[in-house]
Formats: structure tokens, C-alpha cells, sequence
């Protein structure tokens, strides 16, 4: 017997998680673009339906996909770091020389529909923020707080390759639930991946899985992994990179980046954060805020008035050289995840499966 | 090794007990817990975070401990915050956190002679190098301390030398000499050959602005001095000091963590990438 079921449709899933207390946080098309929304009751509800996207580098379009699929897209530009490690937030403030801890926001979230490849860069990211030398409270915190209700990838974007790193497109790991969608008549295998979600599975109107569903699932994924746009080939790259400090590529790829930073902001692993400050006018109260920073970003090496690397070349060697070779040194995994958002939201339409070829 | 306590991105208040200006634009603070006690233990070569209330936090290395248990810490007038913390006054408080990164390794160095080279603010972080190894002066041979600033005005803690020159080698240079100054002219590196170093027996810690590490321990490489005798200080942007904020990066290291003192051995290759 096994433990998955076949769900009809989403909203007594979504349902029974608000009823535990959880904000549910899923796709919904806005701005030409799937963003992971808040989910709100009312007629609108629920994740949309019906899009599918186009991905190729630097470019993203969305159109009808002609089935009605929930899960008909690939990843968008958001990932769980928005919620795991948020783009702002605020470290204390201090007055009259008192310092005052603010408090570690951590909401109950679900996050549905997050993929193989996301999953993956959560458990960089545990190494990241739990695995050193200073773990993270308030990432723990937040991360302990949310409920992952992943969906196996059955539409691979253009700029996608996480089949050829291990990370997906099956979720394997890290989820609570995996949702498969499946056609003919539409429908959901669910699954637990853990207690948590084998207890919100039961309080749900579903039906046992046959072994015909659990093999059209199996099939959505084999058929994903059959469809991934593009590859890297993991063997020997951190070696490789390291030893390619000095490459004219990188000058070369330099002359094409706009040291935007927006493959920073997209990725799903990428931690690198600065602090503002600020003094209240009413009481001068002064407030620390952390926000994410970029190794693109001109003042991010600056020491002394003039920045260590201010070469665009230099600077996307950084990020790539970190992503696929210093990661490794410094916490025992790749950086990337084969997500391909950064392919996807350069502006340059830079693919970086593509320079790590010329860099070989 | 004990565990590290936990250390994140809030300080504590620090009240400025002392206020020394040093030359150079440089100023000396005293700073201990507002809340009383002594600050926590630190090794020679770590650093603090330390905030400027609404200001911002800057990285600045222990100098020593003063009388009473605060760090003795200089800062030199640079940028917002260093300007802020240089003109704090008696009795302000600011936040610190820390202390954080790695340290001058002083039992290295035993039975060996000793060269410590200093350009400019580098001395900050080498004179808790210095009393330390004048404090157990019987455990090493010769020692040499070469001090180098840009002109006159930038030989932080000048009243120093003529104490540390009863105990040991020490000699002074700057690159602009002005009307003031008849001593040795010249950048560190050429106060080596005054010195008369034995290769095979010398350690060597080294601070300063990084092109003058760089050419000094290529000289104490030249001259036979192994790489992994040489110790350095490296400094870099930095917004955490605890391997968070990822802007320290050099290579596959993080300054704050991994550095800031680090073997010339370790670094050297790094070091000679452009921009990295």
C-alpha cells in the first residue's frame, strides 16, 4: 500500500493549510511574470492556471498553454530565499546607547510548488547559513517555519539544466508533500516526503494512488529530465575555474555584462548581503538594516575609497568562480543548482553553460 | 579548539573610556562594555565590528588591552564611519562585535629570530605582536622591528619605539621625509638588508597597505625567508566578520574567517591574481 494519493484539485489542500496557521504562498501569473505570491481566499484563489512560460536568455514570455495546467511553467524568478533569507530586514535599533534586538519575523508559510531545483538550493543554503562556524538563528527560524509542498517539474524551461547536475527534476528530498500533476483526467498524485505531510495528506478528500497514476508520474519526470534545455557537465569544473583565473574570457564575458546584478538577485543560493543605516528624525533612534548585496555591485569590494574589483570581467569571474568552484571549498557543495534563472533574467542574455564550455 | 560563542550581526554597547588622536589622522580609542566587566578575551591580529549609532560598522583590529579591560583599538579618518568614530568623545557609546578572524601566531616564532614590518596603520595590529614577544623576549633571538610610513606624520604611536628599542631592534623610515626628519628615507623593504637576517631562522610577521606586504615578503623570499614563515594581514571590505555577508572573499577564502592573518604560503598565488 502505498502512501500516495490522487488529489482532484488543490483548494482543500490549500485549505486545510490555512487552517494549520500557515500564509499559503504559491504561483501566480502578474506582470507577464509567475511570481510566488501570497495565495488570498476570495474568487481569485489558488495558483494560476492555464500558463505556460518560454525561457531562453534574457528573455521570459508568458502564453496560454492550452491544457490548463497549474504546474504547466518552469521556475520563475522568485525561489525560497525571499522567504528563508528575505531581501530586507531589520538587525536592531539603538537608543541612548541601549542596544534593542528586533525581533526575528518568522511566519508559518507554505510554499507550493517549488521545485526539485529549489529544494536543492535550500539544502545549499542550510550549509550556508547552519553549517559554519556562525549559524544563522534567524535563518533557522524562518526556515523551520515553513511547510514545502513541491510539484515534480513536468515542463522544463529553455534555460533549465538540472538534470545534468543530480539536482532534479524529481524532488527526492526536503519536501513535505510532492505533487505531481498529471492529465487525462486531470488530477494530482500527492506524496509524502515526511510525517508532517503524511498528516495533512489524511485530512484530505483523495483517493488511493493506482499503480497506473504512480507510472504517469513517473514518466512526467523522465520525460522532464528528456527535455531540459541546456546541460553542464559538473566533472572536474571547480578545479578547472580555479585554474582559469587568468583567462581572457573573462575580460571578454566583462564586455558583454552590465554588472547588473539581477543573476545575484534571481538565484536561489546566492547570500551575499550588505546593512543600511538609518536614524530616526523623531527620536534619533538609530536602525541596522541588512539587505541583499551583489559581488556585481561596484562598492562591494571598496576599500579605501576604490573597489578591489572593479572590472566587470573581474567581477563576474567572482561570481561564477564562487558559484562553481570557492563554493565547493567553502562548504562542500557547487553554489548552482541548474535552476537557470540567471540565463533567463540577464538582460545580456549571458549563459553561463555556455562560458563554462569556453572555459574549459 | 572551544566552540566560538554565538555571534551575529547585533553589538553591544561599548562606552570610549580614552581618547588618544595619533598622528596620521589617526585616533586611539579606549573602549570597554558599558555594561561593566572586561571586554572578552582577544587574540594579537583579530578584529572588532565596531558601529557608529546610525552610521554604519567598519572592521578595526585590537591593538592591546588598556588598564581597566577595554581594547585599545586606532582608527584612521577615512570614510564616514571612521570619521564618526574618530570624533567620538569621552563617554559615547558605540556598538562592538567581535572579536573575530585569526591571529599572529607567537610560538611560531620561538627560538627564531623575529622581523616585524610595519607600513603605516599596519602597526596597529602588530603592536599587541610586539609586546607579546618583548614580554617573553628570552624565547627569541634576534627581533627586529622595521616601521615604515608614507611621511613623519603617519608613525602612529611614536612613543613607543624608544620603549620597544630597549629590548630589541628597532628602526624607523618614511617615503617623504620633511623638514623634521633625519632618519632612514626609503620605503620597509630597504631597511631588510640593515638588519642582517638569518634566512634559515627567521619568522616574520607583516602588516601594512597590501602592495607593501607584497613587495616585503617577496625581499624576505628573495632573501631565503620561506613563505610559510611569512605572516601577513590582509584587509578587505567587510560588513559581517563572521562569513555571512560574503564581501571578504578572496578566492576560496574568507578574510574574516580564514584571515585576516594568513601565511604568505597560503595566500601568495591569490594574491598575484589581479582584481581577485
Amino acid at each position: 500500500m502505498s502512501p500516495a494519493v490522487v488529489l482532484d484539485s488543490l483548494g482543500p489542500l490549500i485549505g486545510a493549510l490555512r487552517a494549520s496557521g500557515h500564509t499559503v504562498v504559491g504561483p501566480v501569473a502578474r506582470d507577464g511574470v509567475i511570481r510566488l505570491t501570497e495565495l488570498v481566499p476570495g474568487p481569485d484563489d489558488g495558483p494560476t492556471a492555464g500558463r505556460a512560460d518560454e525561457q531562453a536568455p534574457g528573455s521570459y514570455r508568458l502564453r496560454d498553454d492550452g491544457r490548463g495546467l497549474v504546474f504547466g511553467h518552469a521556475a520563475g524568478p522568485d525561489s525560497i530565499k525571499r522567504w528563508t533569507h528575505p531581501p530586507r530586514s531589520e538587525l536592531f535599533r539603538m537608543r541612548g546607547g541601549v542596544v534593542e534586538r528586533t525581533p526575528v519575523e518568522a511566519p508559518k508559510v507554505a510554499l507550493l510548488g517549488v521545485r526539485a531545483c529549489d529544494l536543492a538550493a535550500l539544502a545549499v543554503q542550510d550549509r550556508v547559513f547552519l553549517g559554519g562556524r556562525h549559524p544563522d538563528e534567524a535563518y533557522r527560524a524562518r526556515r523551520e517555519a515553513l511547510f514545502l509542498v513541491a510539484v515534480n517539474c513536468a515542463v522544463p524551461g529553455g534555460t533549465c539544466f538540472c538534470a545534468s547536475l543530480g539536482t532534479g527534476p524529481r524532488v527526492t528530498s526536503g519536501h513535505d508533500v510532492v505533487l505531481t500533476e498529471l492529465t487525462g483526467p486531470h488530477r494530482f498524485l500527492a506524496e509524502p516526503g515526511g510525517e508532517r505531510g503524511a498528516a495533512l495528506l489524511a485530512g484530505l478528500p483523495s483517493r488511493p494512488a493506482t499503480a497506473a497514476d504512480l507510472e504517469a508520474a513517473r514518466e512526467v519526470s523522465e520525460r522532464a529530465a528528456r527535455r531540459m534545455g541546456r546541460r553542464v557537465d559538473p566533472d572536474g569544473v571547480k578545479e578547472r575555474l580555479a585554474a582559469r583565473r587568468d583567462s581572457p574570457v573573462w575580460d571578454e564575458i566583462g564586455s558583454r555584462c552590465l554588472t547588473c546584478a539581477n543573476c545575484t538577485m534571481v538565484c536561489p543560493t546566492c547570500f551575499c548581503v550588505t546593512v543600511e543605516d538609518g536614524t530616526g528624525l523623531a527620536d534619533g533612534t538609530a536602525v541596522r538594516t541588512e539587505r541583499w548585496d551583489s559581488c556585481f555591485a561596484l562598492e562591494f569590494t571598496e576599500l579605501g575609497g576604490a573597489p578591489v574589483r572593479s572590472s566587470g570581467g573581474a567581477r563576474y569571474r567572482q561570481w561564477l568562480s564562487h558559484k562553481f568552484s570557492t563554493w565547493a571549498d567553502q562548504f562542500g557543495t557547487l553554489g548552482c543548482v541548474g535552476c537557470g534563472r540567471c540565463v533567463t533574467w540577464c538582460p545580456a542574455g549571458i549563459d553561463l553553460t555556455e562560458e563554462l564550455e569556453r572555459l574549459r | 579548539m572551544t566552540p566560538d560563542p554565538i555571534q551575529d550581526m547585533v553589538p553591544e554597547p561599548y562606552r570610549v573610556r580614552a581618547r588618544r588622536p595619533d598622528r596620521g589622522e589617526a585616533v586611539t580609542l579606549t573602549l570597554e562594555p558599558a555594561g561593566g566587566g572586561a571586554a572578552p578575551p582577544f587574540r594579537p591580529g583579530q578584529f572588532t565590528m565596531i558601529y557608529a549609532p546610525g552610521v554604519g560598522e567598519i572592521p578595526v583590529s585590537i591593538s592591546g588591552r588598556a588598564r581597566h579591560g577595554g581594547y585599545l583599538q586606532t582608527v584612521r579618518d577615512v570614510g564616514a564611519v571612521s570619521h564618526a568614530l574618530c570624533r567620538a568623545g569621552r563617554g559615547d557609546v558605540v556598538g562592538v562585535r567581535g572579536p573575530f578572524g585569526t591571529s599572529w601566531d607567537l610560538a611560531a616564532a620561538e627560538g627564531m629570530d623575529v622581523i616585524v614590518a610595519a607600513g603605516g596603520l599596519g602597526l596597529a595590529p602588530l603592536r599587541p605582536v610586539i609586546r607579546g614577544l618583548l614580554a617573553a623576549r628570552a624565547r627569541y633571538r634576534r627581533i627586529a622591528v622595521l616601521v615604515g610610513a608614507r611621511d613623519p606624520g603617519g608613525l602612529i604611536y611614536p612613543r613607543e619605539p624608544a620603549r620597544w628599542a630597549r629590548h630589541c631592534d628597532v628602526r624607523l623610515t618614511v617615503d617623504r621625509p620633511d623638514r623634521t626628519w633625519s632618519g632612514h628615507t626609503g620605503l620597509v623593504t630597504t631597511l631588510l638588508d640593515t638588519v642582517g637576517l638569518a634566512p634559515e631562522r627567521t619568522y616574520a610577521y607583516v602588516c601594512g597597505p597590501e602592495v607593501m606586504m607584497r613587495a616585503t615578503a617577496g625581499e624576505l623570499l628573495r632573501r631565503g625567508v620561506p613563505a610559510g614563515r611569512i605572516a601577513l594581514s590582509l584587509e578587505r571590505n567587510m560588513k559581517c566578520g563572521i562569513g555571512r555577508c560574503g564581501h571578504c572573499q578572496l578566492g576560496p577564502l574568507f578574510t574574516c574567517l580564514d584571515g585576516p592573518v594568513l601565511s604568505y604560503a597560503e595566500v601568495a598565488a591569490l594574491l598575484e591574481v589581479s582584481e581577485l
